[in-house]
């Protein structure tokens, strides 16, 4: 089963994580808004189609090299507060070692390879979030 | 070709999407991007450093060099952040 949702709506990870039980182990990671440097509000811009379409071949790509059983990919968009969930992944699989790994393949993945824009809004001014060096080193460890 | 902006390119231009026909010596991202700046002002302002723009060509991802032989929709952003 692959589960991806793109949406404005609060992610309810319980509900989540129960829907991925399908056999051994479910792994997960939940994103949340950080308030570092005093970001008031996060607005999250995404491709419409694009962006669905990008997330679902990182579920079946992650699918299909580690085996799994479930796959779910859930993003927010729109306007978020710090300490809200912004991003939810979860995987299962006959064993942790591929539960564990495609989660953390499926995070690192989506950081690079599916259309979201974060801008964010400090002391009442807006800016675009710049991308990270960082994530494309941890994306690249993958291919 | 329709054409799509999205995060800083999008506020630069002032639109979202625009429906545009490029000569035909337009034949990669990286010479429609070009070619969109001579558009105006906001278009120059938005595609004056190619180096921190990304595209997507029909809905996948592309480096700049690649080609938009009949492409039907061309985006064009900065480095994506999600997650």
């Amino acid at each position: 089963m692959i589960r991806v949702v793109v949406s404005p709506a609060a992610i309810d990870v319980a509900a989540e994580l129960a829907a991925l039980e399908r056999n051994g182990a479910v792994a997960s990671f939940t994103g949340l808004v950080r308030g570092d440097d005093g970001v008031a509000t996060l607005e999250l811009e995404h491709y419409p189609g694009a962006t669905e379409a990008a997330l679902e071949r990182l579920a079946a790509t992650a699918r299909a090299r580690w085996s799994l059983t479930a796959a779910t990919i859930v993003h927010r968009v729109g306007a978020m507060r710090p300490g809200e969930r912004i991003v939810f992944v979860g995987t299962c699989a006959p064993h942790r070692g591929a539960a564990l790994e495609a989660c953390a393949y499926l995070i690192d993945r989506l950081k690079t390879d599916a259309p979201f824009w974060k801008r964010e809004t400090v002391n009442g001014a807006a800016r675009w979030v710049e991308a990270r060096n960082s994530d494309d080193v941890a994306a690249a460890r993958w291919s | 070709m329709r054409l799509l902006y999205f995060a800083w390119v999008r506020e630069r231009v002032g639109v979202g999407e625009e429906e545009v026909t490029p000569p035909p010596s337009v034949t990669t991202v990286a010479e429609l991007v070009g070619w969109l700046g001579g558009a105006s002002e906001r278009h120059a302002a938005a595609f004056a450093e190619p180096t921190r723009l990304r595209a997507a060509v029909d809905q996948a991802f592309v480096p700049l060099d690649a080609s938009i032989a009949g492409a039907r929709e061309v985006a064009i952003f900065p480095p994506v952040t999600g997650g």
